[in-house]
């Protein structure tokens, strides 16, 4: 099997490695760079439980390989956080419980961030639209919907 | 204490680590020099293996061994609950072999696992492992299944039945009928599903040469229940040489309860290959190795006399096991189903039989209210079945056949005793919330729009926090369940509670740091809930029936209130008092009558810095409890739902859905209407989206991955909204007076669905999920003519 060599930056800190050519990006980060925060919850890109942001743009990171990601630049859910302070949609989601297992969390909060990039006040129907690729098991998506809501606000403070 | 104490919805702490990543479940551990292993599995429905032969695989790159059934030939993966045929017999229970032992028996069952230095690598070697299959006969379908010349599954199971079980008075039901002045009649089908935890189980098997000890980190509800059964029946190892870790777990819903033969192989393995092995399924892999959920058929009838008063209640169900008799399969359509068929009624006489029958299927379990929402299922559509052969309202039949507040404790025909309940006031909250009466109106306008307009409700009741040992042991349970907690205060006063339940995103950090916090008066910041680690925790029976709050969290009470006695013990000689007069409250003891007090922390240093005790007191302030129930508990509600279809292309909108319950008391609100929430989801993926399908002839999984398993998204579900009864009823034999709530949208969703559905399609009856194709189709068959039926 082929190798390559990978360079990116990811959560601000350059990162390198070695990988087969098959290697996913997701699998890059968890495995190479100990990012487990991104999560792999399917293996037909349908649940977003790997949703990362490369070049600023959310991204499964389960739908492009390791490779294509070179010299990108990827913000995982560990790289949201800024001075040990929750992002804003980090603490909405705790405010409104919009999580529960936590276990497609980062992959919501990553997606539900880029949406507010793009759209700085969604209404319910939007955010609905928009978390099409997003599968949770847990909330019945309620909560998730609300804290969304919430967090594109503090995102405009 | 107010703002963190029982009843406050305090945010919750385990939040912080799952936003930002550092979450700790099963694959995200790695240990030091750990290998991959991959299972083959058959692709065939029911096959005999002629020939395995791993030679060319076990030379592929990276491969540190293969496995075979050859190889491990340990016990069988047991089942926890013997159920006894009508005739009193022993049900039929076949084995059920961790690697497949000559023969297959559904599609994804495990031939061989592969172990190498990478995933990819054990997945590539696997692809040269030469398996010679004799395919045979399937049977996937309860109807096929029972034929007369069916395939059979299992030498051993005549006609495929794993049994044929029955309660209640078959005469006195018969005699009832006979008198009735109407019988309304259904038959129906409770549809396949697949419980789909977003995390994919996963397992590590490690294992110490030098000390011999074993450890398995698992996606697992019930750690200890894993350790016992694979200790005691799979591999037999000591409980002290084998320890099971269950860290953050990515969502169960029942799937994770099992003993799984990943769990066993991983640790078998692990001291021959001399390094530690992970497994992570995939999730087309958990589609097929997952136990699945519901698969009953059923005929059910209802007598009523002419009022509407409910008379006798006949149900006749068929339940699929799937090929082998997972961990809880057998009691899910017996004891949590069969014994809920009175549900909120008064109906004097039942009578249901259920048969359980093997297929060559993926094995059957408890789902997300287990028994429970197949029973209010069958219940509330044959309710509005009754309601329209009548010509009465939905709501007013079901009021005149409630069990009334009066007559609690109340025995049902069906075994269970309830304590308390009040069906009339979940009811009458609901209809508020929704204005019912305005409906109509509603309808009228939706029609001129060109929409079909429904409304539905459901009561259900629901038997919640399994476990009173006597009850479950009469029952056919094989162990007793009850739960255990461990205090432990520390010296200067923070406390560590070790609890027997495992939480898997229900909040339990949070919630039970409440009660604890609200007990001893303490900041909540100052327990800390450790769970999930048999290492840690003396013994647990795990999260799952909605059990863990009104079990384990009891047993953390019954900890507390021996912590507060010991404490009382310490006080009395601190302060020279007699103990009677030592009196607890708001975190201090005081000497009753006088303005002497010690806090807490006084007493928890004295307790472990002692030097002047007299001698009958222990130093350390530390107490344990096991608490096993007299009764189960039994949340009830009522759930209405209207929906619009659009008759020209059969889409459901669901307009509103109003959930009113009664869980008795509630610790956290913001936490338990999550849980309503996330049931309610559940509930309607069932009605409105998911299904399991198998392709009748060839055994295969037809809806294999997120591709073709309809899962519920956010822009297929409505807002909730959700209220707790305004008039709760407390249970009555747990000192919090909690029920349990986790369930409760899965098990009253599904028929509030349908029956608004029916409703506005103005049937009887249509089969779940209420797909938009199978909706369609029933408005054109509508429109033909009678004949060309």
């Amino acid at each position: 099997m082929a190798s390559i060599n990978v360079a990116m930056t990811v959560n601000g800190k350059a990162a390198s490695g070695t990988v087969e050519a098959r290697t996913l990006l997701v699998q890059f980060l968890r495995e190479k760079l100990g990012l487990t925060g991104t999560h792999v919850g399917c293996d037909t890109s349908q649940c977003g439980a790997c949703v990362v942001h490369v070049n600023g743009k959310s991204v499964k990171s389960c739908t492009i390989l390791a490779a294509q990601a070179d010299g990108a630049k990827i913000i995982t859910i560990e790289g949201l956080a800024k001075n040990g302070e929750l992002h804003p949609m980090q603490a909405a989601f705790k405010e409104h419980h919009g999580l529960q297992c936590g276990f497609c969390t980062p992959g919501m909060v990553m997606s539900a961030v880029d949406l507010v990039q793009n759209n700085k006040n969604p209404s319910e129907q939007e955010v609905r639209e928009w978390l099409e690729g997003n599968i949770c098991r847990c909330t019945g998506y309620h909560n998730i919907v609300k804290a969304i809501q919430a967090g594109a606000k503090a995102m405009g403070r | 204490m107010a703002d963190t104490g029982i009843g406050a919805s305090v945010r919750r702490r385990e939040d912080a680590r799952f936003l930002t990543g550092r979450g700790n479940y099963t694959d995200d551990i790695n240990r030091p020099g750990q290998v991959y292993a991959y299972m083959l599995r058959s692709p065939h429905a029911h096959a005999r293996i002629k020939k395995l032969d791993t030679k060319k695989a076990s030379k592929a790159p990276g491969v540190v061994a293969i496995f075979t059934g050859a190889d491990m030939k340990t016990g069988g993966l047991p089942c926890g609950w013997l159920v006894k045929n009508q005739d009193g017999s022993n049900m039929a229970e076949p084995p059920h072999p961790p690697l497949a032992q000559d023969f297959v028996r559904h599609v994804g069952d495990q031939v061989a696992v592969v172990i190498a230095e990478t995933r990819d690598q054990a997945k590539d070697a696997a692809e040269l492992i030469d398996v010679d299959y004799q395919p045979l006969p399937a049977v996937v379908s309860l109807a096929d299944a029972v034929k007369p010349k069916a395939p059979q599954v299992w030498e051993q199971a005549k006609g495929n039945l794993c049994y044929d079980w029955a309660i209640g008075d078959k005469a006195a039901v018969d005699a009832a009928f006979a008198k009735a002045h109407h019988v309304s009649k259904l038959d129906l089908v409770n549809n396949r599903l697949v419980a789909n935890a977003m995390e994919p189980r996963a397992a590590i098997g490690e294992y110490d040469n030098l000390s011999g000890d074993y450890t398995l980190y698992t996606t697992s509800q019930n750690p200890h229940v894993i350790r016992l059964l694979m200790g005691a029946f799979v591999l037999q190892l000591p409980e002290h040489r084998l320890r099971v870790v269950a860290p953050d777990v990515g969502g169960g819903f029942g799937s994770k309860i099992y003993h799984y033969a990943e769990e066993a192989i991983v640790t078998w393995a692990a001291p021959k290959v001399g390094r530690p092995i992970k497994w992570t399924a995939e999730r087309s892999e958990s589609f097929i190795s997952d136990a699945q959920g519901r698969d009953h058929v059923t005929h059910v009838e209802l007598a009523l006399d002419k009022n509407g008063k409910f008379l006798a209640l006949k149900v006749q169900t068929l339940a699929n096991m799937g090929a082998y008799l997972s961990t809880f399969a057998t009691c899910v359509p017996t004891y949590l189903y069969a014994t809920l068929l009175a549900g909120v009624y008064t109906t004097p006489v039942i009578w249901a039989n259920v048969k359980a029958v093997f297929t060559n299927t993926v094995p059957v379990d408890a789902y997300r209210g287990a028994g429970r929402p197949e029973a209010t299922y069958l219940l509330e559509r044959i309710v509005d079945v009754a309601a329209r052969d009548l010509k009465q309202d939905p709501a007013d039949i079901r009021r005149r056949n409630f069990i009334q507040p009066s007559q609690f404790p109340y025995q049902t025909p069906v075994a269970l005793q309830y304590d308390t309940g009040n069906y009339e006031a979940t009811l009458d909250v609901a209809m508020k919330m929704i204005d019912y009466k305005g409906f109509a109106k509603r309808k009228e306008e939706a029609a001129k729009r060109g929409k079909i307009r429904g409304i539905g409700l459901a009561c259900y009741i629901e038997a919640c926090g399994i476990a009173p040992s006597a009850v479950v042991g009469s029952l056919g349970a094989r162990a007793g369940l009850f739960e255990s907690a461990n205090i432990r205060v520390h010296p200067t006063g923070s406390v560590s509670v070790f609890t027997g339940s495992h939480s898997h995103g229900q909040g339990h950090e949070t919630t039970f740091a409440q009660v604890v916090s609200d007990m001893l008066g303490i900041p909540i910041e100052q327990v800390d809930i450790v769970h999930g680690d048999t290492g840690k925790i003396a013994f647990g029976m795990g999260t799952y029936g909605s059990r863990s709050i009104a079990v384990g969290g009891t047993a953390i009470v019954k900890a507390l209130d021996k912590v507060i006695a010991k404490g009382k013990k310490i006080a009395a000689h601190l302060m020279e008092a007699a103990e009677a007069d030592i009196v607890f409250k708001d975190g201090k003891f005081s000497v009753a009558g006088t303005d002497k007090s010690k806090t807490l922390t006084d007493i928890s240093l004295t307790a472990y810095v002692p030097h002047n005790y007299p001698k009958d007191l222990e130093p350390g302030l530390e107490e344990q409890a096991f608490y096993d129930p007299l009764n189960f508990t039994f949340p009830s509600g009522c759930y209405i739902a209207e929906v619009e279809i659009d008759p020209d292309t059969g889409v459901t909108k669901i307009m509103r859905f109003v959930a009113s319950d009664d869980f008795g008391k509630i610790i956290n609100p913001m936490i338990v209407e999550g849980q309503v929430h996330g049931g309610l989801a559940q509930g309607i993926g069932q009605a409105m989206l998911e299904d399991c399908l198998y392709d009748k002839e060839s055994g295969q999984l037809l809806t294999g991955s997120y591709m073709d398993y309809c899962m519920p998204r956010a822009d297929d579900l409505p807002s909730f909204e959700v209220k707790h009864s305004d008039k709760p009823t407390p249970c009555t034999h747990n000192p919090l007076g909690v029920k349990g709530c986790g369930e409760a949208g899965a098990i009253g969703a599904p028929a509030a669905l349908m029956n608004a559905i029916s409703n506005a399609l103005g049937i009887a009856h249509l089969d779940m999920p209420a797909t938009p194709e199978r909706v369609w189709r029933t408005i054109q068959k509508q429109k033909m003519p009678q004949a060309a039926e």
